[in-house]
Order: C-alpha cells, then sequence, then structure tokens
C-alpha cells in the first residue's frame, strides 16, 4: 500500500480541505485543541510559581523546565492525536468505506493527517505559547532556532505514535479506540519529558533512549541551562525517527492489508 | 442460444472465492460485465453479495481468483481502476457534520473533477436537489441522503458505477425517481453497473441481465424476463424466494 508511485496532492488537499471544513462547521473541536492544553499548562504554570517563590534563585530557575517540558510534549501528542483523530472521524462519520473506495493512496491519506497534525500543533503552540509568556514570563523562544528541531522531530515521533495508534485501532476495533488517546500516555514516563534520563530508575534508563523524544526532551533543558546542546543529541533523535516512522508506515500498511484479507475493513467501517 | 456480447469487457471476475473461517462465502464465482450494461446481483441475505462487492471494490481480498476491470488487475492497479469507477450504498454516509456541498466538493476534488462546482451544481439539479447545497448532510432524509451519495456517485463520470441497494429505505416515489436517473445516466454516458437489491421491481426495471448467487455460487443467470420464463415462478419476486429457500429456480 506504501507503494512508490507519486503522490497526488489533489488528494491531500481535497482531504486537508475535508478536516478544515470540520473544524469550521464544529468550532468545539477547537475548544479541545486549546481548553486541555491550557487546562495543563495552568496547572503546571501556578506549580512553577509556587515552587518559585519557596525556593532559591538556582532551583527556581530550573523548575521552568516543567513549562517547556509541557510545551513541547504538547506538540508530540497533538501530532499523533492529528493522525489518530482523523483517522477515528472517519469511523465516526460512517465515512470510511468512501474514503477506502475512492482513489486514496495509504500513503495519501496518511499524508492529509500529518498536515491536519501540524496545523493542531500550530493552533495549539501559539496559545500556549501567549499563555505562558504572559502569564508565567516563560519565553518559548528562549529555545532559539534549537526550537526547529525539537518541534520538528517530536512532530514526526507524534506522527509514528499517531500511526500506531491507528493501526492499533484497525485491529481491534472501535473498542480500542481509546487508544487514540492512551498511546503517548504509555510513552511518556520513558522519554524524559519533566526530569531528565540520569534521575530515572537505572532499569529504565537504557529504554528511554529508545525513543526519539528522550533526546529532545535532554537537549531542551540543556539548551535552558546552557544556552546550546550536542548536535548528537539532534542526530539521535532524527535517527530514531526515520526508523519509528519507517516501521510505523509498515505496521500501518501490514495491519490495512490485514483487515482485507480478514474482511474486516467493511465491518469496521460499517459498525 | 443468444448471440456473444461484443461490448467491451470492463470488469471480470474468474473463479472467485473467498473463505471466512473455512466458510466459503463465495464459491468459484465468474461474471463479466460489459460497458453499457447494468447487472444485478440478486441473493438473498448472506448469499455472497456483499462479498462479492466488497472484493470488487477491493475492501475485501479474495482468498483465490481474479479480478479485472478495464483490462487491469484489482490487485495491481486499484488505484487507476477506482479513478474510473465510483460506487454508491445505502450503508455508507457522508460525514453528517459536514454541508452537502462541502461533502461533493471534497469528493469532486478528490477524484479530480475539473470545474467542480459546476459539476456538483448540474448532477444535484439532475437528481432534483439543488436546495440541498447549504443543507447539514446528517440532517438529510433517506430519499435526499441517497440522492446525495448518488450525485457522488456520478461525480467522476464513472465507465464502471457499484450500487449497492441504492433504493433500500425508500419511498416508492423517490425509488421510482432514483431508478430512472440511474438509467437515464447509465443509457447517456454508456456506464456498465453492477446493482444489487431486494427489491425485485428495481431489478426488473433497471437491470438488463442479472446473476443469482445462493451460498456464494451462481444458481442462475439471464435476462430478469428469460429467468422468470425459465422457472417455476411467475415473477422474478418467486424466484427470488424459490432459490433463497431451495437454491434452485424450478421445483
Amino acid at each position: 500500500m506504501l507503494n512508490a508511485t507519486p503522490m497526488n496532492f489533489n488528494v491531500i488537499s481535497a482531504l486537508v480541505m475535508r478536516y478544515l471544513f470540520l473544524y469550521q462547521r464544529t468550532p468545539m473541536r477547537l475548544v479541545e485543541l486549546v481548553f486541555w492544553p491550557l487546562v495543563d499548562l495552568v496547572i503546571w504554570g501556578n506549580v512553577t510559581v509556587f515552587i518559585q517563590d519557596n525556593s532559591d534563585e538556582k532551583f527556581a530557575s530550573f523548575v521552568l523546565f516543567f513549562l517547556g517540558a509541557m510545551i513541547l510534549w504538547d506538540v508530540l501528542f497533538r501530532a499523533q492525536q492529528g493522525v489518530a483523530i482523523s483517522f477515528l472521524e472517519d469511523v465516526w462519520t460512517r465515512n470510511l468505506l468512501n474514503v477506502f473506495v475512492a482513489p486514496v493512496r495509504t500513503i495519501e491519506y496518511l499524508s492529509a493527517t500529518y498536515v491536519v497534525g501540524f496545523l493542531r500543533i500550530l493552533v495549539t503552540f501559539v496559545v500556549m505559547g501567549l499563555v505562558s509568556w504572559l502569564g508565567y514570563k516563560f519565553n518559548v523562544f528562549q529555545l532559539n532556532w534549537w526550537l526547529l528541531p525539537f518541534f520538528v522531530n517530536l512532530m514526526i515521533f507524534g506522527w509514528s505514535l499517531g500511526m500506531i495508534s491507528t493501526a492499533l485501532i484497525l485491529r481491534w476495533g472501535q473498542a480500542a479506540e481509546s487508544l487514540a488517546w492512551a498511546v503517548p500516555f504509555f510513552i511518556q514516563p520513558f522519554v524524559a519529558v519533566f526530569y531528565p534520563v540520569a534521575n530515572m530508575p537505572a532499569w529504565s534508563q537504557p529504554f528511554a533512549w529508545f525513543f526519539p523524544a528522550t533526546p529532545i526532551f535532554e537537549g531542551m533543558r540543556q539548551v535552558m541551562a546552557t544556552g546550546t546542546t550536542s548536535w548528537s543529541l539532534l542526530g539521535l533523535s532524527f535517527g530514531l525517527n526515520v526508523v519509528y516512522l519507517t516501521l510505523a508506515g509498515l505496521l500501518f500498511g501490514r495491519v490495512l492489508n490485514l483487515t482485507r484479507k480478514r474482511g474486516l475493513l467493511t465491518k469496521f467501517a460499517t459498525q | 442460444m443468444s448471440a456473444p456480447d461484443t461490448r467491451e469487457v470492463i470488469l471480470e471476475a474468474r473463479e472467485l472465492t473467498r473463505e471466512f473461517d473455512g466458510v466459503k462465502a463465495l464459491d468459484a464465482f465468474s461474471f463479466k460485465l460489459h460497458r453499457g450494461e447494468v447487472l444485478g446481483l440478486l441473493g438473498a441475505n448472506g448469499a455472497g453479495k456483499t462479498t462479492a462487492m466488497n472484493c470488487l471494490l477491493g475492501l475485501t481480498l479474495p482468498t483465490s481468483g481474479e479480478l479485472n476491470a478495464f483490462g487491469m488487475s484489482l490487485h495491481e492497479h486499484r488505484i487507476d481502476i477506482l479513478r474510473r469507477s465510483n460506487f454508491s450504498s445505502a450503508y455508507t454516509a457522508l460525514p453528517g457534520n459536514l454541508l452537502v456541498g462541502q461533502n461533493l466538493l471534497v469528493f469532486a476534488k478528490i477524484y479530480g473533477v475539473p470545474d467542480p462546482k459546476k459539476k456538483i451544481a448540474e448532477l444535484m439539479d439532475l437528481l432534483e436537489i439543488s436546495h440541498l447545497q447549504k443543507r447539514v448532510t446528517g440532517q438529510l432524509s433517506a430519499g435526499e441522503s441517497t440522492r446525495v451519495n448518488l450525485v457522488k456517485a456520478f461525480l467522476n463520470d464513472p465507465e464502471l458505477l457499484m450500487l449497492d441497494e441504492p433504493t433500500a429505505s425508500l419511498d416508492p416515489d423517490i425509488a421510482d425517481k432514483v431508478r430512472k436517473v440511474v438509467r437515464k445516466v447509465q443509457r447517456e454516458r454508456n456506464i456498465g453497473i453492477l446493482y444489487t437489491s431486494h427489491n425485485m421491481r428495481d431489478i426488473e426495471e433497471v437491470c438488463d441481465r442479472v446473476i443469482f448467487l445462493h451460498k456464494g455460487k451462481i444458481v442462475c443467470e439471464g435476462t430478469p424476463a428469460d429467468i422468470v420464463s425459465r422457472s417455476s415462478g411467475s415473477t422474478l419476486e418467486d424466484v427470488f424466494i424459490k432459490i433463497a429457500r431451495d437454491g434452485e429456480i424450478v421445483d
């Protein structure tokens, strides 16, 4: 399914347009994009302020890591959601069959969900960036140009997780749709979002380096503490992302083929 | 014996078999659909129609057998074939929260329809639903929804159309309108249509030829009138009931 035929960008733009229509028609979806991230931000922001007020200056500067981690975690989470929820939208609206019997390649379908994921991140990122700056004096741009590779790597990892979530939902049916929200949190304890790898239990530290997000969160803390980070961390993240994206794409294609072989696709799409 | 049909074969299944847990839902099913022909696929629930349709759409892979459309293998050229085909079913829906016009515009762009707005307006006019452009899709009646689905199915001027029970749950008036439009468009554009229905009135009015399936196998094949004359029943509905109960068309 993920064949080498060139992609049709008209198909991708049509699918993206459909999601944009959906957001235009149901603004409550935009609330979801903004509301939960803001709740997280306010909670972590207030905790940060509380700790800063009750600790020495050095430690107070460290706790700002929480806000940076919060915002970057949301990049990963929203990218994953962009893929998984876009697929579920088709399931919920019983539109999946129409899409699968239209001339839409799997790679085009997935690419459209990547674009939607990117647009979702932009909305959330801008809102969180502004609120954290105005409310908590945390400027996400203190990460300078490092922000760009951090953002891109987390987004790509989010796409991979989105494809894995979608493959699992395809395999296990709608009963497994809660995985669309759960999958990122399965890995959250291991990717050192809010604490350095060195502070994780010894047994879990080697696992941490198997995820492309870990070097990014480590790098973010380095940049906030010293103003720079090592290219090797970025290189590790990028390399792992290539592996994850390839494996997730293969998994998705294989599961889709399996559902066709077992005749489950129509059942799933019309249930 | 009738003369062989010399029209171009646009869809062909050869020895198509599909098993589910050892049970054959389709058993060495073979047929040809010619350009400009409407072929009815009939059978009781569980006879294998839906499985056949799903295999033809590439939604279910056959256990064995071959499927070709426009002279190409469906397995290898699925996208090329889908570009020249379309599908409408009473059991699928366009996203309910979008406006009708938005849904159709999305599919027109997917199919690469030139001047999509004009095409949508023409087809909506043909199906007498121009007033629905700005209606929310999920709030349409069954009859309106079926006609919107048909607009979607005609958008790319398909050469091959698969219609799965297009008149299910429609009142007789709307069902009659739908049949007439399908026949009109089919004749004007010389489309090959594969048509499933449980409504024998539909079949007699729309189909040039029908295939009766029973337990995944073809039981009989021919024009509706020919099948009735060969059977011990007096109507196509009698034949349907006889096949559903006994798997044969004669006592």
